[in-house]
């Protein structure tokens, strides 16, 4: 398939996802002595249109390379960004894309995407257990990374009142984060 | 159902947390048909020590470089590189053209070190030990380099946001090159100890199987992807600092032999390879480099208000000794932490793929095969390794599993 420059996938997403797009970016930065350029997109959609948007990616690229889900506490929203990468195998012609997603502390739920990327499974655990976004239809919830001795409710990653600070140690000489 | 489709009974073993087949804490339950693996379930997390929290909370990102560099041993320019490079995007600071090449030299002769150390550990796996003290032996070579280089064997502290922090000087040079002289004299008869070798073929071809598909599917990174024939290499693909100067070029195994098949053997053609291609890299490096200033901003105090007002997101890519290290950075205005920060090793996608890779092994193969992605769970876990973790409680510990690795490759040479 002829190779789209990032212009004409952001236009693509545009097209397929409809309402469901909310925003498309194109980062480049120029790199070393010969101004070679890394080039990244950043796409922002909708969580009914997240899947399709996975959907879409696949048909760009067969076997689109999620490289991680990176989670980030914005206060009363969570967002996700799917970091992925297309175009590999060539010099200099990989596009990285980051698809993000904000989701409502009131409603964490994303849909699994292990059906079409099969190795998303450590990804979505990790995010499941450090965030405490429920991912739907996963095939596998255990926890990945966290032992059993911390409770259910204590997410690593959060900022709120469910984050990790009752299991903090304040050394001393040290204050506790937040208390004059 | 069928006659042949009768239920069999499968028993299961674990190995680990402690030992499994590196000396690394993780568990692999394995579920075992007669001698066959029949499924695997991977068990990670015995050591996270919360990096990317203290990373978020306490650190500022200068610190933070400190503390990436002890997320693992052995990738410790890797993870520091990565963070720098999400940093630098994130607050948009230029880089020096000599601090990239700097970078590069750094990385590059991790990387050497790193594939030697592998090939050691991969010989002592299946009872080679001649080879293992051999290789560590020349692995040596580099590590005295690093440190006359750098000034420490291992944690080199060598990278700063907006450049490097110690010049390699003009004197340093001779010394360099005799290093990578010695490393050339030696690939060929390192290629003929792994390659040629009868007992390594017998005991590593068609061992630990990874199809190209299923390398795709699993989203495996590295010299495990690339050993299953798809050229990605972080290097070639997206070039970061200096590399997208230097024309790099995935190694993959049908270079040597024609054939692609995925196993234990490709995985020891592309990092011998690797190994020859690194020595090429710092030499370009070396007779490329440009002259000029190592830092963006040299005075501390500036750089950290820098950072404090930066507002922005980065992603730094790394092609690690083991696959691609990605860091994702995002900066508020004002927050002196970084407010998120998550590190992906490439150990942590790699090992998605062991269970595909053990399927149908005999569990005298498991050492060899789980160790050919050359599993490093520090970085997985982002945590330190202490000794004190001993005490296992696995049915079948290390000794074990590798005392039969011995002794198949000892029934082998019979």
């Amino acid at each position: 398939m002829e190779k789209l420059t990032p212009q004409e996938i952001v236009d693509s997403f545009k097209k397929t996802l409809g309402d469901g797009f909310v925003d498309g970016k194109i980062y480049e930065r120029e790199v070393a002595v010969k101004k070679n350029r890394y080039r990244r997109i950043w796409l922002y959609v909708k969580r009914e249109a997240f899947r399709d948007a996975v959907q879409h990616l696949s048909k760009i690229q067969e076997y689109p390379h999620l490289v991680i889900i990176s989670s980030s506490d914005l206060g009363d929203e969570v967002e996700l960004i799917y970091h992925f990468t297309i175009y590999y195998g060539y010099h200099l012609e990989e596009i990285s894309v980051g698809l993000r997603v904000t989701l409502s502390k009131k409603d964490l739920k994303i849909p699994t995407i292990t059906d079409l990327i099969q190795g998303a499974i450590f990804p979505e655990r990790e995010t499941q257990e450090m965030m405490g976004v429920e991912v739907t239809d996963i095939p596998d919830g255990r926890r990945l990374f966290l032992a059993g001795d911390i409770a259910e409710g204590v997410y690593p990653w959060r900022k709120d009142e469910t984050g990790p600070e009752k299991y903090l140690r304040v050394l001393p000489g040290r204050k506790p984060k937040g208390k004059e | 159902m069928a006659v042949n489709e009768t239920e069999k009974t499968t028993y299961t073993i674990p190995i680990g947390p402690i030992h499994p087949a590196l000396k690394e804490p993780v568990q692999l339950v394995l579920e075992i048909d007669g001698e066959q693996v029949v499924n695997t379930d991977v068990r990670v997390g015995q050591v996270h020590r919360s990096i990317e929290w203290l990373g978020m909370n306490r650190n500022n990102p200068v610190q933070s470089i400190y503390l990436s560099e002890r997320i693992c041993g052995i990738c410790n320019i890797c993870h520091p590189f990565c963070l720098v490079l999400a940093v630098e995007q994130a607050a948009d600071i230029k880089v020096p053209d000599r601090a990239e090449y700097i970078r590069v030299i750094a990385a590059e002769m991790e990387r050497i070190h790193s594939h030697i150390l592998w090939a050691g550990v991969a010989a002592h796996e299946i009872g080679f030990d001649t080879v293992f003290y051999l290789t560590w032996r020349v692995r040596e070579e580099i590590m005295d380099m690093i440190e006359y280089v750098f000034g420490n064997r291992v944690t080199k502290a060598i990278l700063q946001i907006g450049g490097v922090r110690r010049d390699i000087t003009e004197e340093q040079l001779p010394r360099l090159r005799q290093g990578l002289d010695y490393y050339k004299s030696i690939f060929e008869q390192l290629r003929r100890v792994f390659l040629e070798d009868e007992t390594v073929k017998m005991r590593c071809r068609n061992v630990g199987i990874l199809s190209t598909e299923d390398a795709l599917k699993l989203l495996t990174v590295g010299p495990t992807v690339r050993a299953s024939g798809v050229p990605k290499d972080v290097r070639q693909d997206q070039p970061y600092s200096a590399y997208a100067d230097l024309d790099v070029k995935a190694i993959t195994p049908d270079i040597v032999t024609g054939t692609v098949v995925g196993d234990v053997y490709d995985r020891i053609i592309v990092r011998l390879l690797e190994v020859k291609q690194s020595v090429e890299i710092i030499e370009e490096c070396i007779a490329k480099m440009p002259e000029g200033p190592l830092l963006t901003e040299t005075k501390m105090p500036r750089l950290l208000k820098l950072l404090t007002d930066a507002e922005g997101e980065g992603v730094g890519r790394v092609e690690a000794p083991r696959g691609e290290d990605i860091h994702y950075v995002r900066m508020e205005s004002g927050v002196s932490t970084l407010s998120t920060w998550k590190v992906r090793a490439p150990t942590y996608i790699n090992l998605v793929a062991i269970p595909t890779i053990l399927k149908g092994m005999q569990i005298a193969d498991v050492p060899i095969a789980f160790a050919s992605i050359d599993p490093c769970m520090s970085c997985t876990n982002r945590a330190i390794i202490t000794d004190k973790a001993t005490g296992s409680k696995s049915a079948i510990g290390y000794e074990e599993m590798h005392r039969l690795s011995v002794q198949k490759t000892k029934e082998l040479l019979r």
